[in-house]
This record gives structure tokens, sequence and C-alpha cells, in this order.
């Protein structure tokens, strides 16, 4: 997983200048991890969520706009669209955050090596999640740029798309991270797979709207950060939903990653500074 | 059944041993431990079913199979079991057996026992059908609970589910000796992920213009979608043995790659 330091040299990564901020050399060690892996890692971030909405929006999206006229007064593939935006942050976090975490701990104990030199477990946790962050930025923008072309956005608010995925990234990534930094093995993360992250992903109103399930799960769904994720990117693309509304979700996650950022910074540092 | 079945037609001498089954009961001991593991499994294709059958069930309306016209939740529920039959054995047939073989080297020690390497090929392969079952049959019982099943005939998923765990635990088998690190998974993704999504899973395949149905037709996730469905709704055609030899011959051919592999990544 990890690629040694004199390795990256070699294959002419771009180096880390003398004077960067320890938490910007950590940064950098995720960037040029991503410079060997990205091609690896374009299937499951980019690749998938293409075809889910291939299949979702184009076949299934035939049926419901047949029957249905398309949802909230748009195609169906243009309602599923920008939704998928937020999926993608959750799946690409949560890929990042539970395995390679645990692993940069326990397998390759890649953060004994950091916080060995002037990087503490602070920096540790800012490159990390500043990377997943980054991470989702680059791919939403790609992303959005693809719905642009197919034509399926609706209002000028989604230039903003990428950095509303970003924020739902980072407001999974925090906690998550912070989560795996106190695993000794990870038979938990598939567990979180099955019966957090699948759920979210298929219940927070990202296939239909939140109003076709039972009035019972329809307040446990709204309190989802997933919702939260799709409610504000669905929001920027169609042009449609109040103001107050928006700001509630954009703060629901910024207040979600503050504090996952609080608790990893702490965990790394239980775990990291003896 | 169906595994001693296909055995019956392989040539080569010394398949079957009753020693196999020590391979099944390694697995049993190992997920004594993880059961939680192995259950939460099959709460995924449920997952779908709930969400998809629920939510869109309105929005969808009905969808036309044949001569009949059916919910969309009973339209999807059957193309969701084949699905979870083809996962439930692929997890364990991949992952599983290329930690074992490749990382663990757990069946190098085996066979400084009196087991051969077919009794591991065919004692793992068990394992990954009766997993792959064990997923259909509850998946199964939830979609008769549901009222998702349109016909009495649902009950032939259940043969239909083995069929497929069968096949695809063969398949996965055998492919997963040829994968070289954990980065080659993403070829079994990339197998697996747009079969479940493109082979009439969520939408009939009369959407596609006729070129892509013809590619459609051809995976062998469409064949055990079709027979789960064609049995869930009562509707019987003749291609419906197509689909079935289609998936015997893929089992048969993946078990014959699997034991020759075997044999030559394991004896010296």
């Amino acid at each position: 997983m990890a690629v040694a330091g004199d390795q990256l040299t070699q294959r002419g990564a771009a180096q880390p200048r003398v004077g960067w901020a320890p938490w910007r050399r950590a940064l950098w060690f995720h960037y040029a991890f991503w410079q060997r892996t990205w091609k690896g890692s374009i299937v499951s971030s980019f690749l998938f969520p293409i075809l889910y909405l291939a299949s979702m929006g184009l076949g299934v999206g035939h049926l419901v706009n047949e029957h249905s006229g398309g949802v909230q007064g748009v195609s169906y593939l243009d309602y599923v669209a920008p939704a998928m935006l937020a999926l993608t942050a959750l799946q690409v976090s949560a890929n990042e955050t539970m395995w390679p975490v645990l692993a940069s701990f326990k397998w390759v104990r890649s953060y004994w090596t950091a916080v060995s030199t002037p990087v503490s477990a602070r920096d540790v946790v800012v490159g990390k999640i500043g990377w997943v962050t980054i991470h989702v930025l680059m791919v939403g923008s790609i992303y959005t740029a693809v719905l642009a072309v197919f034509g399926t956005l609706h209002s000028p608010w989604a230039i903003l798309l990428p950095l509303a995925g970003a924020l739902t990234g980072f407001a999974f990534a925090a906690p998550i991270a912070a989560f795996s930094a106190t695993q000794e093995s990870p038979q938990a993360f598939p567990v979180i797979y099955r019966f957090a992250v699948i759920p979210m992903f298929l219940f927070s109103g990202a296939f239909y709207p939140v109003s076709q399930l039972p009035g019972w799960l329809q307040p446990v769904v709204q309190v989802t950060p997933l919702y939260q994720g799709v409610a504000l990117c669905r929001t920027l693309a169609l042009g449609q939903g109040a103001l107050a509304m928006t700001c509630v979700h954009i703060a629901y996650l910024a207040v979600l990653a503050a504090v996952g950022t609080v608790v990893c910074i702490r965990n790394f540092r239980r775990r990291l500074e003896v | 059944m169906a595994v001693a079945a296909t055995l019956r037609i392989l040539p080569s001498g010394g398949f079957g041993t009753r020693r196999a089954l020590r391979m099944v009961e390694r697995n049993v001991m190992i997920y004594r431990k993880g059961w939680p593991y192995l259950v939460s499994g099959f709460f995924e294709p449920l997952f779908y079913l709930l969400s998809l059958g629920i939510g869109l069930n309105h929005l969808v309306g009905s969808v036309t199979v044949g001569a009949q016209t059916v919910t969309y939740a009973a339209f999807v529920a059957p193309g969701l079991l084949a699905t979870s039959a083809m996962n439930g054995a692929t997890i364990d047939a991949t992952f599983t057996v290329f930690q074992r073989l490749k990382i663990e080297h757990a069946y190098d020690s085996v066979l400084a026992t009196p087991l051969t390497v077919q009794d591991i090929a065919l004692g793992e392969l068990t394992w990954c059908v009766f997993r792959g079952a064990l997923y259909s049959a509850s998946f199964l019982v939830c979609m008769a609970a549901l009222g998702d099943a349109a016909s009495p005939w649902v009950i032939l998923c259940l043969p239909v589910a083995i069929l497929t765990s069968l096949a695809f635990a063969c398949a996965g088998m055998a492919g997963c000796t040829y994968l070289r690190s954990w980065q080659d998974f993403d070829l079994v993704s990339l197998a697996l992920v747009p079969m479940f999504l493109f082979s009439g899973t969520f939408f009939p395949i009369s959407l596609y213009p006729t070129g892509i149905q013809v590619v459609v037709r051809a995976t062998p996730l469409y064949q055990a979608v079709a027979l789960s469905r064609g049995c869930s709704l009562g509707v019987f055609d003749w291609a419906m043995v197509g689909h079935a030899a289609y998936l015997v011959v893929m089992a048969v051919t993946g078990l014959l790659i699997t034991s020759t592999r075997f044999r030559r990544l394991l004896t010296p």
C-alpha cells in the first residue's frame, strides 16, 4: 500500500519544498501516493457512480418518466444526478478512512513513521482529512462537468456542486477516521458498511423523494448526514429549495465536519503520542 | 446436491472424497467467530428490496413481463435474489480464497494433511454455494413475507439460486487463481458491478437498443435473473432451459479450470 519515500523520488513525483509546514508535508504524502494509484481508484470513485447513474437515471428513469412524468418537475435522470455526487462523496470518504487508516496504524504503520519526524498527530489528521476532501473535490468537479455536458443541471448555482460534494465528503471523512483510529481490527468496518453506509445510500432520498417512505421513517432519514448532502447537492443543481433549508444543510454538515475533526485529532493523539 | 451432480460428470479421479467436508468444517469454525460478518451479508439485498420496493413502487407504477403486469417491487425482487446468490458465492470464492491461496498460504498447510488439491477446491466450493444458498433462501422468505412473490412457483427460485451460486462460485474461484494482488480485485468489481446494474435487475432489458440487448443476454447474471424472474412470476418459456444450461456449463468449466490451476499453484 504505502510507497517508500525513495521510490517516490525515483519516479519523479513533485517534491516537498524546504520550509513547508509539517501539515503540508502530511498532505503531500497523500498527494504523492495518489499520483501512483489514481488509475485504480478511478474505477470505484468515478466509473461506478456514472454506471449507477446510467442504470438508475436512464433505465429506471425511463419507467418513472413514463408513469409519473419525472419527479419534482424534472426528468428522473436530472433528479438522481446531483444526489449521486453526494453518494460518491460518502463512498470515497468511507473507502479512504476505514481500512487505509487502520492499515496506517497497524500494518503499514506509516503514521508512526510520520510522528517520529516533526509531523505531529494533528498534522497527520489534517493531511488525511484534507486529502480526502481534496480528492472528493476533484472527483466532484469532473462529475459536475459530465452532468453539465449531458444537460442535467438546471441552475447556475450548480457551479458550487463540487464544493457541496467536498463538504459532504469532509463531514463523513472526519468522524469515520476518528472511529477507525480507535480500532484494533477491521472487523467493525464491514458492519459499518452494511448497516450505515449502504442503508444511507439507499434510503437518503437519492433515488426518490423522502415523502415516498412511510411516515415514521421520514424524520429518521432526515437526520442522517447523507440526506443533508443529497438535499444540498440537489438544491444547487435544480435551483429549487428555500434559502433557510440550504443554510441548515450546510450548517449541519459543517458542524459534523468540525466535531469529527476535533474528535479525530484527539483519537489520533491518544494513539500516536504516548 | 448440485455440486455432487456436477462432479459426477468430471473425468478426473479423486474428486469428491469425503475429506472435502473437512474444508467445509474449517469454514464453519472460522465463521463461528465471524458470524456477524456472515449474517450481515444477507441485509444488503434486503435493503435494496425495501428501498426500491417501497420508494419507487409508486413512481414506477407497473412493469410488464411477457403477458403479465406486476408491481415494481415484484419485478425487482427476483432480480435482487439472483444478485444476492451471485454476490454471496463470489465474495468467498474470490476474496477469501485469494487470501488463503496467496496471502496466508493456508492451503499449503492443508496439503500437508491427507487432503488433496481437489478436496480443497471442492470443500471451498461447497462452502461458497452454501453461503450463496443461505442468503438466497433467507431473502426468498423476506420476499414472500413482503408479498413480492407473484406466484407459488417462486419456490423454484431456490434451486435457481443454488445453481447461480454454483456457477459464480466456480467461475469466481477459477478467476481468482489468476489474480496477482489486491489491486487486481478492481477487475472483480469491474465484472460484478456492471452486471448488477445492467443485467435486467432493475429494469426490463427491452428498454435497450437491440445491439446492447445482445450483449446483456450473453452475461451470466442475465441468465440467473431471467430464470429467477420467470419462476417468481410463474412465466415459463423454453429459453429458460438455455439459461440453465448456460449456468451449468459455466459451473463445469469453472470447476475444471479451478482444479487445474490449483494443482499448478499448490503442488511443487
